[in-house]
């Protein structure tokens, strides 16, 4: 008799409890509620938080899973947040423009309607011809398709590129850090069409929606939450089946699963594949609260912090990926934000904004070298959860697995 | 109820939250948006810096409207969605009154919305590209025609260049500024073929192919001049190569809009005498208000330490906010921008800057050589300029201006005499 | 009244020119006061002429006292004189005319005369006559740059007399070619221009090509008949690759020979203007939102001689046939034009085959930047198989050791010799104690130690800029590094590139040296294939791990040093070139220096390769670089040259 998932999982449901909880609340508690004890720059960040704990659980199923250190998964976050931003510019842009031409004396046509457009959006960076990229821009339905399909397909064939000449462990790292650097390289020209080093700018205000961003920040809060949700339960579904087992299999020994007649490439693919569409759904829905994409966000470093979310919050547990994510996001968000109190230490006051950076720089550390588990290590503790005894030996035949030692920590 | 909200809404997540946040009724608060960490914090820490200075100095001259003023400095850490959450944080949590800030456009274009819409003040100390006029900014900093054409002019008139060498780091403001220079070099009856254009990523390091296609330039017999639109540290590079070239001000000089004393303190200016740079300020301005303020500067942050134009630009910007509160008896944001129109003030340089209806200031150019200490000698000053939001030297926003006093508009179409919007398009 | 005005300033003037002659140059100055104050290139001209045509032997000493922004006007009386600092703020003020020193004033009762390099470049026009016989070589070699800047006929008599009494042979080199190149452009005797361009053919300059570039300046024109007065370069054919058609009616619209295309925006306008009750020529206006309607409403407008009609196809192509287009010489000679046009051809081939040479030695230079910072990578990650994201910290802090050096020894060479072994031994250290404290511990888990590298990566950044701060810091290069070696004046490279390129070859060296001949090398290779049979070996395993890392790290120091010299010191100047090298090693084959070098070498030539293809975007060059990488890596995985057999590990 199979168990239900849920019942295999009971994660999720403890998960989903937490997740419509802390929704509920922070609805109830916000400024677009009108009890206003959280301030909307502060939903805001909720929100954001969200949608990086819903990436850090894409990046834990293909770093944490299927052992494949992507140093990419914030391109895909950025391309679908462009992808969106596409519409967001062109829609907005265009309600400014009809209505400023509708005070001429003679009706625009069409194509005066859509160079006015072209010249709003790309004229502060010297153009005012649009480029091919944004044929489908006027179409919401069209960009929500992108949205997955873009980064999709680059994931596709990048991971067809990259798995079929078995590229693996720390050169994959190093192939799919180059690949985000070139892609943010080419973002930040302007020829590429995306306005840029400036981005796509003021994507907070949905076109012809009137009402505040306290009450925009919310639907965001919910929009975020509930992909959060769905993305956790996929993912959790994926994880325990037959599917999840193959995917660790991989993880420790790649070619005793190739021997076993599986087809790896297919696997590490569609994983690759699959994260990255979550991945740009969760940028999708990050840069309208952020208001603001542009090649930056992709930059290597993103992809690398990450990595490091998801270390600190716990590998291989897709609770510890949201855990780390939304940990050390907040905390970041605390101490840069001037919040921190100074520590004066008589001949030395320690200001937080000089020395944040480097207490996160040496607690990248102190957890991997201490804790490898990570935050989610310590819910071991409480669940007696036991690794099985293999009298020292290690627990997977991997030169990278935990030793036992390790695991038990 | 306020500060009770304020206090909340960290403490939901962080109680420690609450005693920072506490906050005291009896100030003034001033919000400082600049980046303390990240690539920008070289550039934009010594703007937090002035700020610092200039509210230390208010308060012990009294404060404003009998209140004293409190500095909340935030990190934005070079990270520009960030600029936008701290903005909201300042505006929201914090309520400042005023903000002083930025220093990259897309900085600016990531606070914009949220300035706007929440209407607030933000001051703007930097050289920028234009065609922005919004509501709820001050630019304290160089339109286009207050930096950009006049050193042109210069290069055209006085140094009698012909081809012209337009290098730029690849982001929105050389862009820009390089399309108003192609559009006015032509006008100006430069040919197509004599204006060369490059972009380079920022920090860039290679300059040395740059450099050489530079000088094979002058092949044609005509005299080649370079305007460099090359930001931070970027600029280190590039000079080392140029002297390393042996290129001499005397035959290729250069302009630049984005190197002052700051950058020119990062390296050894023997071999880059006499190439140039357009600001509205530089320190070896010769005045008495100048000396002083210079003063102030090295006794708080140390003698090695030097003034520049975005500094002058908070110092002027600064002012103006506290004349025109005491004059508008409040710090609210409406009857504030109200009394800032007309707002005059002295310069460090000489002479006085006022506040235009289009939020802009309307300033003298000066045209300084580099010395050898690393200072540069001020060789040409212009009239007043008035500072101007669209360029009148591109088709598109030649029609356009900004008056937000009478008209009530940022984006007025003087074709069509109607406003094209009243809040920004980022 | 005008006449009489007239009259009288010619009085005034000749009166005060007389005046000028027998008075000194103060007259002549005070004459011109307003301009010489203003000092702008356009108006100065009058004042720098009067100067230099006054005859007076002082002028050549005010005007060099000019150009060194020496001269101060007395704000009393506008009076100029030569001025020196004194004591604080004040100046002690020497008159032209007698030479003789007239007191000391304060700064502010003075105005210190600035003139612009535009106005600078003029008075050294101007000095040249005085200069070119002056026998202080140096002023000499300033007139031959004052000519050279601004080449002008006039002077090429002054310089042909004094190149018979040129004592110096290097001078009188650079006069006679001077001479070469004043005589194309400017002699009057045609056969000489010829045989001066057929002279200097094989010149490589770029004042030769400057010389000979605007003899061969066309301007394209159109007229009725091909006129015969003018030196016609070519006739064009319209619809030809050389002259489109669009291209063609738009120099006939410009000549106005024809009249222009109405745009779009002409006939919205049009329209707007010409609203009649709501209909615009028969349509509702609420109907203009179409092409099509608008057209109709414009040819309705046309047909009622309201606005100009549209220029359709067949106009065009009558007015295309109806012209001549052509490109005309401004020089009016044939045989010079001719002349100047076979020798262009024959130096813009040596240029072009010298322009690879420079894109090469470029190539080379970033090559060997690339190898450099890369170089301490193929210890650690090569040999070693650790992904050390701080290296590029290693390198910020070699650069900062090297600016701290710096500070303490103020000789530039003594310091660089200095900070190099200090480099070596901060970062060595550091390595040491990296791999000490963290590494070791990860050995089995190389994608953790990625993590705690970076980690310590954005630590030491932050650690950096606060003990630094955010500036970028000067670290200079000794003065024997300034300027460049010059083969000619297209091919040239700066002696620092050239000092990294033989630093880099030095480490390549050290590095063989120490892998095949030392028992450390022995021992690394040993440790890195196999730890175990290694230790059985009596080699102490953490030992030799520990001493390669520290090298690698000691290496990435000094390449610090390098690349501060050449380009800026700031926290995060390691970000620039972690990437970079992790390519430059993974792309040349892990393991293996020649590999390193083959990375380098292929990427350094590649970037180059594309920025000469698209000069205007040296970005597009970086993002292109780093694609044709990924695309390498799928052909060869194991880079350019993979290890075999054993030593490949797996």
């Amino acid at each position: 008799m199979e168990r239900s998932f849920v019942a295999k999982n009971p994660s999720v449901l403890v998960f989903l409890t937490i997740l419509s909880l802390f929704t509920l609340g922070v609805t109830v508690l916000s400024e677009g509620f009108g009890i206003g004890v959280i301030s909307t720059s502060f939903v805001k960040t909720l929100g954001k938080t969200l949608c990086l704990c819903l990436i850090a659980v894409a990046m834990d199923l293909v770093w944490g899973f299927t052992g494949i250190l992507s140093l990419g998964h914030f391109a895909f976050f950025g391309l679908g947040g462009y992808m969106i931003g596409m519409w967001l510019m062109y829609e907005r842009t265009r309600l400014i423009v009809v209505e400023s031409l509708s005070q001429a004396d003679i009706p625009p046509t069409p194509a005066e309607v859509v160079d006015a457009i072209g010249t709003q959006i790309f004229g502060v960076v010297g153009s005012s011809e649009f480029p091919l990229i944004w044929s489908f821009s006027h179409s919401l339905t069209l960009q929500l398709i992108l949205v997955v399909v873009v980064p999709g397909l680059l994931a596709l064939i990048f991971g067809w590129l990259a798995f079929r000449s078995r590229v693996t462990g720390v050169y994959l790292s190093i192939l799919t850090q180059a690949m985000t650097l070139a892609l943010a390289l080419y973002l930040f020209q302007n020829d590429s069409g995306l306005r840029g080093n400036n981005g796509l700018s003021g994507l907070q205000n949905l076109p012809g929606v009137t009402v505040s961003q306290d009450v925009v920040s919310l639907w965001f809060l919910w929009a975020s939450a509930l992909a959060l949700g769905l993305g956790y339960m996929l993912a959790a579904w994926i994880v325990s089946g037959k599917f999840g087992s193959v995917l660790r299999g991989i993880r420790d020994n790649e070619a005793r699963v190739r021997f076993l007649g599986y087809s790896v490439e297919a696997y590490k693919l569609a994983v690759f594949t699959l994260t990255a569409c979550i991945a740009a759904i969760a940028g999708a829905l990050y840069y309208p609260q952020a208001g603001i994409i542009n090649p930056e966000e992709m930059a290597p470093i993103a992809s690398i912090y990450l990595a490091v979310w998801v270390a600190i919050g716990g590998r291989g547990r897709l609770y510890g990926a949201v855990i780390g994510a939304a940990f050390v996001s907040l905390l970041s968000t605390w101490f840069t934000g001037g919040q921190a109190p100074d520590i004066p230490l008589g001949f030395y006051t320690i200001k937080w904004v000089d020395w944040w950076q480097v207490l996160l720089g040496v607690s990248f550390v102190l957890v991997t070298l201490f804790a490898p588990q990570g935050i989610g290590g310590l819910f071991d503790l409480y669940s007696n959860q036991r690794h099985p005894d293999r009298h020292g030996a290690n627990l997977g035949p991997d030169e990278g697995a935990l030793r036992e030692k390790e695991a038990s920590l | 109820m306020k500060s009770l909200k304020s206090t909340l809404a960290g403490s939901v997540v962080f109680a420690a939250i609450a005693t920072a946040a506490l906050s005291a009724e009896d100030t003034i608060k001033v919000g400082v948006l600049h980046s303390l960490s990240g690539t920008m914090a070289i550039s934009e820490t010594t703007l937090k810096d002035t700020m610092l200075m200039l509210i230390d100095q208010q308060n012990a001259k009294g404060g404003l409207l009998g209140k004293q003023l409190e500095a909340v400095v935030v990190d934005p850490a070079s990270d520009w969605p960030l600029f936008a959450e701290k903005a909201r944080e300042l505006l929201t949590v914090h309520e400042v009154d005023v903000i002083f800030g930025n220093w990259t456009s897309v900085s600016r274009k990531s606070v914009l919305p949220v300035i706007e819409e929440l209407n607030g003040l933000l001051f703007y100390p930097v050289q920028y590209e234009g065609e922005e006029s919004s509501k709820n900014v001050f630019y304290t900093g160089a339109a286009p025609n207050q930096q950009a054409i006049p050193a042109t002019d210069y290069f055209l008139e006085e140094l009698g260049v012909e081809k012209f060498a337009l290098l730029g780091t690849d982001y929105v403001y050389p862009r820009t500024t390089n399309n108003i220079l192609e559009s006015y070099l032509k006008q100006k009856g430069i040919a197509d073929a004599d204006i060369f254009v490059n972009y380079t990523p920022f920090g860039h390091s290679d300059w040395s192919k740059i450099v050489s296609d530079v000088v094979a330039l002058g092949e044609d017999g005509k005299k080649v001049g370079v305007i460099s639109t090359i930001n931070g540290d970027a600029n280190i590079g590039f000079y080392k190569e140029l002297a390393a070239a042996g290129v001499s001000a005397d035959d290729i000089p250069v302009v630049a809009f984005s190197v002052g004393e700051e950058e020119l303190s990062g390296l050894d200016t023997a071999n880059l005498v006499g190439h140039l740079a357009a600001w509205n300020y530089f320190q070896s301005a010769d005045t008495d208000v100048n000396a002083e303020f210079v003063e102030t500067w090295k006794a708080t942050m140390g003698d090695e330490r030097v003034t520049n134009d975005p500094m002058e630009a908070h110092f002027i910007g600064f002012n103006m906010w506290v004349n025109a509160a005491t004059e508008a008896g409040s710090t609210e944001v409406d009857a504030v921008r109200a009394a800032m129109y007309g707002q005059e003030f002295p310069n460090l340089t000489g002479g006085t800057a006022v506040m235009l209806p289009n939020h802009h200031l309307a300033k003298p150019v000066l045209i300084g050589e580099i010395q050898e200490d690393g200072q540069f000698d001020i060789i040409s000053e212009t009239d007043v300029v008035p500072g101007d939001a669209w360029t009148d030297f591109l088709p598109e926003s030649a029609v356009l201006k900004s008056d937000w006093k009478d008209l009530g508009c940022g984006m007025y179409n003087t074709e069509t005499e109607s406003c094209v919007q009243t809040l920004s398009n980022y | 009244m005008l006449r009489l005005f007239l009259a009288g300033l010619a009085i005034l003037f000749a009166c005060l020119n007389a005046n000028a002659q027998d008075g000194g140059l103060q007259p002549i100055l005070q004459d011109h006061q307003e301009i010489i104050v203003k000092s702008s290139r356009k108006t100065i001209k009058p004042a720098i002429d009067a100067l230099a045509a006054s005859g007076l032997p002082q002028a050549q000493v005010m005007l060099e006292t000019w150009v060194a922004k020496d001269m101060w006007m007395r704000k009393s009386d506008g009076l100029f004189f030569a001025g020196k600092m004194a004591e604080g703020r004040s100046y002690e003020l020497t008159d032209f005319d007698t030479g003789k020193v007239v007191g000391t004033f304060e700064k502010s009762d003075l105005k210190q005369l600035k003139p612009n390099s535009g106005v600078r470049a003029m008075i050294g026009t101007a000095l040249v006559q005085f200069q070119l016989t002056d026998p202080d070589r140096k002023k000499r070699l300033a007139a031959l740059k004052s000519i050279q800047r601004d080449p002008e006929g006039a002077l090429l008599e002054p310089l042909r007399a004094s190149i018979e009494d040129e004592p110096d042979v290097d001078l009188k080199a650079q006069k006679q070619r001077l001479e070469r190149l004043l005589t194309i452009g400017y002699d009057e005797d045609v056969a000489a221009r010829v045989a001066a361009i057929e002279e200097m053919s094989n010149d490589l300059g770029v004042d030769v090509r400057a010389a000979l570039n605007p003899l061969v300046a066309t301007s394209r024109k159109t007229a009725a008949d091909l006129p015969s007065d003018v030196n016609v370069a070519i006739i064009l054919e319209p619809g030809s690759e050389a002259l489109s058609r669009d291209d063609a009616y738009h120099l006939l619209v410009a000549s106005d020979l024809a009249a222009p295309h109405v745009l779009p925006d002409d006939i919205r306008l049009a329209l707007a203007a010409n609203i009649d009750g709501g209909r615009v020529g028969g349509v509702p206006v609420a109907q203009l939102n179409k092409t099509t309607a608008r057209a109709q409403a414009y040819s309705t407008l046309a047909e009622a001689g309201i606005v100009p009609a549209l220029v359709t196809e067949a106009d065009i192509d009558m007015a295309l046939g109806a012209h001549v287009f052509f490109e005309t010489y401004a020089e009016p000679s044939v045989e010079v034009t001719a002349a100047a046009e076979k020798a262009l051809k024959k130096i813009e081939r040596k240029v072009g085959l010298n322009q690879t040479l420079d894109l090469t030695l470029d190539a080379v230079s970033l090559a060997s930047i690339y190898f450099l910072a890369a170089i301490g990578l193929a210890i650690t990650f090569g040999v070693m198989g650790v992904i050390n994201m701080a290296h590029g910290e290693f390198i910020m802090m070699g650069a900062y050791t090297g600016y701290v050096v710096q500070q303490y020894v103020p000789d530039h060479t003594v310091s660089i010799i200095v900070a190099i072994p200090m480099a070596f031994a901060v970062t060595f250290a550091m390595g040491v104690a990296m791999e000490r404290l963290v590494i070791r511990w990860l050995y089995a888990r190389p994608l953790e130690t990625l993590l705690a590298t970076f980690g310590i990566s954005i630590a030491l950044q932050q650690l950096a800029k606060n003990i630094f701060g955010t500036q970028a810091r000067p670290l200079t290069a000794p003065g024997w590094l300034d300027g460049a070696w010059v083969m000619n004046d297209v091919v040239s490279i700066s002696y620092i590139r050239i000092a990294i390129f033989v630093l880099a070859l030095i480490f390549l060296g050290m590095f063989l040296y120490i892998m095949k001949r030392t028992r450390l090398g022995l021992e690394m290779r040993a440790v890195t294939q196999n730890p175990r049979m290694a230790g059985s070996m009596g080699i102490n395993p953490g030992r030799v791990n520990m001493l390669t890392f520290g090298l690698g790290s000691g290496i990435a120091g000094i390449a610090g040093v390098a690349i501060g010299l050449f380009a800026k010191v700031t926290s995060d100047l390691g970000n620039d070139y972690i990437v970079q090298s992790f390519m430059t090693v993974v792309v040349g084959g892990v393991g293996n220096i020649w590999g390193a070098l083959a990375g380098a070498g292929m990427i350094g030539f590649l970037q180059k390769g594309i920025e000469w293809m698209n000069p205007s975007n040296t970005l597009a060059a970086q993002t292109y670089m780093i694609i044709f990488i990924i695309i390498f890596i799928q052909f060869r995985p194991r880079g350019i040259i993979a290890l075999k057999g054993r030593a490949a590990g797996d």
